[in-house]
């Protein structure tokens, strides 16, 4: 299915947030995540299913003042 | 002392990680500073933010991610509870950010997505101008600190409002108050510990300096000063002259 990673379109095969990461190559990063523009807590990523169009956001640490 | 939600910092100085030439140069910086806090923000992993992450553990000091460039409540809580996940704290530098050109806070989303944070269990460190009805309403709704901004962000002009910053301090006695951004120099920073503020946050006016450990030093040694001016008790100011010398025994020549 297509999923928007952090604006861009991606073609995956995974069908949860968590399969998604692993297969994106985040499997062992420490990021943080929002489905569809709402807070997904890391606990919640391998019970989340994922549906064709869905935004995901995967952020981490950044420069900040 | 006013505690921060109940810690107690080294130093009154809270320093951004934003602009600096390298991380090496930013770690030097906060070694010279002897800041306590670091602010930190999340954006999308794009490569670097795995090993700016351990840079920041690095540091030992305490961490406050803010919510910069969020312009709703909505966007502020949302960034705010993933921040919470990743940094493991319940400190957010909440913005929420009104005008592009001014960045001055939206008071409305503000107090909104303060109000919904603190009933999630955050302590909330708000951005904010110093509208004396403002700060109240954040008092209101929780807010245990409070964060003026001393000049728009990144500007560097130093504290725009004495008369609301000097009431401010007067109007919420027992609230910790941060002078949060728009400094450009030390002498800025002391004036604000000066007034009886109990920190300052800042990050251009370090970053973008020429030396930026020697300017993060300055600024250190700006609020040691400030602070002990504060607890010395100033004189009052006059208009008239008044001889330090004694008058008395003066020869008649």
């Amino acid at each position: 299915m297509k999923i928007e990673v952090n604006g861009e379109t991606r073609e995956i095969t995974a069908t949860t947030v968590a399969g998604a990461l692993q297969e994106l190559g985040w499997g062992e990063a420490r990021v943080a995540t929002a489905l569809n523009g709402s807070f997904l807590p890391a606990a919640a990523r391998a019970g989340q299913k994922l549906r064709d169009g869905d935004r995901l956001e995967v952020l981490a640490p950044m420069q900040g003042g | 002392m006013r505690d921060f939600y109940g810690v107690t910092l080294a130093s009154p100085l809270m320093l951004g990680t934003a602009q600096y030439p390298s991380p090496a140069v930013m770690e030097r910086a906060f070694r010279a500073s002897g800041a306590s806090v670091a602010t930190v923000s999340l954006r999308r992993e794009a490569g670097q933010g795995q090993s700016f992450g351990e840079i920041i553990r690095g540091l030992g000091v305490h961490v406050l991610p803010n919510t910069a460039g969020c312009h709703s409540a909505r966007e502020a809580i949302t960034t705010a509870q993933m921040a919470r996940e990743m940094f493991e704290t319940n400190w957010i530098k909440l913005e929420v950010i009104g005008h592009a050109d001014t960045l001055q806070p939206d008071p409305f989303g503000l107090v909104e997505a303060a109000e919904a944070l603190i009933a999630d269990g955050f302590e909330v460190f708000p951005y904010t101008t110093e509208d004396q009805v403002l700060a109240q309403r954040l008092v209101d709704a929780g807010c245990r600190v409070l964060m003026p901004w001393g000049a728009p962000i990144g500007s560097g002009l130093g504290l725009n409002n004495r008369y609301g910053l000097k009431t401010l301090r007067a109007a919420f006695p027992d609230i910790p108050l941060v002078v949060d951004a728009g400094l450009g120099l030390p002498s800025h920073a002391a004036e604000a510990m000066e007034m009886g503020y109990d920190a300052v946050l800042l990050n251009t006016a370090v970053a973008q300096a020429g030396d930026p450990a020697a300017m993060a030093e300055a600024f250190g040694l700006a609020v040691r000063a400030g602070a002990l001016a504060r607890r010395a008790d100033p004189m009052e100011p006059r208009d008239m002259a008044a001889p330090s010398t004694p008058v008395i025994g003066k020869a008649w020549l």
